[in-house]
């Protein structure tokens, strides 16, 4: 595995709710905008191919 | 002045009049990739009978960008020359988003300067310099209004029935090269499947002639405003023509999208309104081909083979990579200097290069008709980020330009060497000297020692030359030295940093050998 499950986020309570409060007011058509295009910067700062797969598994629960 | 599409020259075959000698090799399909076989045979010395039902070129510009790996090959067939003449080279892609251009790239800097990236050309000039060049080689017997209608193979060659306005003949050959295109009567005849793929997507394709200053370079729009929530496409051909391709959507009605009062409000909106209609065509995409392009002694090449979505300039240039990926191989087959099985590597590499451009032209389709929803969605926000980010740029995908497929191969290796130029990999090219590089290399396989001596004893033609900057970037990388063994068609097919002449001897036999 190269993806880390283990607690890894500094301060991970505050990037939840900044999420939220991103996502706050917006209808549901801009949110998903929203979330993909953050999985699209997140994917291109993640660089690794192989993490990126596990991730998308893990997502899918598998 | 629109196109003067002139009869092409008829006369009775002997064939009417009594049996023909058995022919070494029959090529049906006179279209860029049949002529091409043709040409490259003949280079090699293999004389081949090309029947061709039509009695003009084809109609329309149909495939109009020709890479630079294209260029090369005409260059071997003797009609670079006449093609550069004509045609217009470019190298820049501009990508929009609604009416805002969001980035443009250069493709220059992938080429090494002796030929640009893209030229574009109507398929029917190709047609016609290819002909007059057929039509002068010794070799090749160029049969116009000859329609193949039967075909009967057995292990050893092929019976075949042929129509002509002077009524049936028959012919036999060695080998029967289809090259019979997108409906190929081979392919229906031998009872084969085409697998694959159909989009319910609609294209509308057209030539326009008008006196503008667009520069030469590829315009693609997303969601423009003239043409909203679809797709457009602009590009320059020769003698003022352009070709504008928009997409339709899904199952619009080809017969009334293509009648010109339908499509010529469509392209003044793109344009305005001084030009004139030369032709439109409505297609679909399809992604298919055969599960095996060899069956005994009849071999599929291009469009018979495998058929693509148009949007990446890949379905010609495939063709041509079929081309030369089989001539030599025949040739030597012919002459006894190899074993057949070597025509099973033409059948292992082809398929491997059938697939990544399926793959990457249904990458293309989905991004340029993405299905509703999430798909949608991506592709939205992928042009989104584009705007402002370099990686996103990379997602946009308006069709990615081919470039030749890296044959799988165990083949000898050096990990100093640079990437680029693996065994398996078309041979860059760069300038020697006064001239270029692969002009040097052939008609037979090559070794090409830089910086160094071959080893002994080797019976092959070796060129011997000294390391520039170019060179040592495209060739030799970390290393001081290299040995690379080039096979007949430009392709790599095993390098060294340092060889004994004993793994040289045993490269050159794997690849006469076709070996992976
Ligand atoms: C509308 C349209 C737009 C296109 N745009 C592009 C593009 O922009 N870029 C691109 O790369 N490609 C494009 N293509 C595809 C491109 O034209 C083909 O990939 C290319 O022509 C394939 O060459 P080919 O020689 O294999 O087949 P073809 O050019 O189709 O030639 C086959 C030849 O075989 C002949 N033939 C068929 N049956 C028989 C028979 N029984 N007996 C004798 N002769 C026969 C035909 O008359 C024809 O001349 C387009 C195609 C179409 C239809």
């Amino acid at each position: 595995m190269k993806l880390i499950t283990a607690p890894n986020l500094p301060d991970h309570d505050g990037f939840l709710a900044e999420l939220l409060a991103a996502h706050r007011g917006l209808s549901d058509a801009e949110s998903q905008a929203l979330n993909a295009r953050l999985i699209l910067i997140l994917a291109n700062h993640v660089g690794d191919r192989e993490t990126l797969t596990e991730a998308l598994d893990l997502a899918r629960g598998r | 002045m629109p196109y003067d599409y002139k009869p092409l020259p008829y006369s009775a075959p002997p064939g009417l009049s009594g049996p023909e000698p058995r022919h070494r090799v029959v090529v049906v399909g006179a279209g860029p990739v049949g002529l091409a076989m043709a040409l490259d045979l003949a280079r090699l010395g293999i004389a081949s009978v090309v029947l061709e039902d039509k009695s003009s070129v084809t109609i329309g510009s149909r495939a109009i960008v020709w890479s630079e790996r294209s260029l090369q090959l005409f260059a071997r067939l003797g009609i670079v020359d006449q093609v550069m003449a004509r045609a217009v080279p470019w190298s820049i892609a501009r990508i929009s988003h609604g009416d805002e251009e969001i980035f443009s790239f250069d493709m220059a800097g992938t080429a090494a300067g002796r030929f640009p990236p893209f030229a574009n050309l109507q398929q029917y000039h190709i047609e016609d310099i290819l002909i007059a060049r057929a039509l002068a080689e010794p070799l090749i017997d160029l049969r116009f209004r000859n329609r193949l209608t039967g075909v009967d193979p057995d292990g050893t060659g092929v019976e075949l029935s042929v129509k002509t306005p002077d009524g049936p003949y028959r012919l036999s050959a060695d080998y029967l090269l289809a090259c019979d295109g997108a409906r190929s009567l081979t392919r229906a005849l031998m009872d084969l499947d085409f697998e694959g793929e159909f989009y319910e997507e609609r294209f509308l394709v057209a030539d326009i002639e008008m006196e503008a200053d667009f520069p030469a370079e590829r315009w693609f729009w997303f969601d423009p405003s003239f043409h909203s929530g679809q797709s457009a496409m602009l590009m320059p051909q020769a003698d003022n023509v352009y070709r504008i391709d928009l997409q339709l959507g899904r199952l619009a009605n080809a017969g009334e999208e293509a009648r010109p009062d339908r499509v010529i409000p469509r392209i003044q909106a793109v344009v305005g309104p001084d030009f004139d209609l030369e032709w439109v065509s409505i297609y679909t995409f399809q992604s298919r081909r055969l599960a095996e392009f060899v069956h005994g002694r009849v071999i599929f090449l291009g469009d018979a083979a495998h058929l693509v979505p148009p949007f990446s300039a890949r379905g010609a240039n495939g063709g041509l990579r079929d081309v030369e990926n089989l001539g030599w191989k025949l040739a030597a087959v012919l002459e006894g200097r190899a074993d057949e099985r070597l025509l099973d590597s033409y059948n292992r590499e082809r398929v491997q290069a059938a697939d990544e451009n399926l793959r990457d032209s249904a990458r293309a389709a989905s991004f340029i008709s993405p299905a509703p929803g999430v798909e949608r969605l991506f592709r939205d926000q992928v042009l989104a980020l584009a705007r402002e980010t370099a990686f996103a740029r990379e997602w946009v995908n308006a069709g990615r330009l081919a470039v030749p497929c890296i044959y799988a191969t165990g083949a000898p290796d050096d990990l100093l060497l640079p990437d680029e130029a693996r065994p398996g990999a078309a041979a860059p090219e760069a300038r020697i000297g006064n001239g270029w590089l692969l002009d040097q290399i052939g008609p037979g396989p090559t070794l090409l020692a830089i910086n160094c001596a071959a080893p002994d004893g080797l019976q092959i033609p070796t060129l011997s030359v000294r390391a520039d900057p170019t060179l040592r970037t495209r060739y030799l990388g970390d290393a001081e030295r290299a040995l690379y063994l080039i096979r007949p068609d430009l392709v790599v097919a095993a390098r060294w940093v340092t060889a004994e002449s004993r793994a040289v001897s045993a490269a050159i036999r794997a690849m006469w050998e076709g070996r992976e």
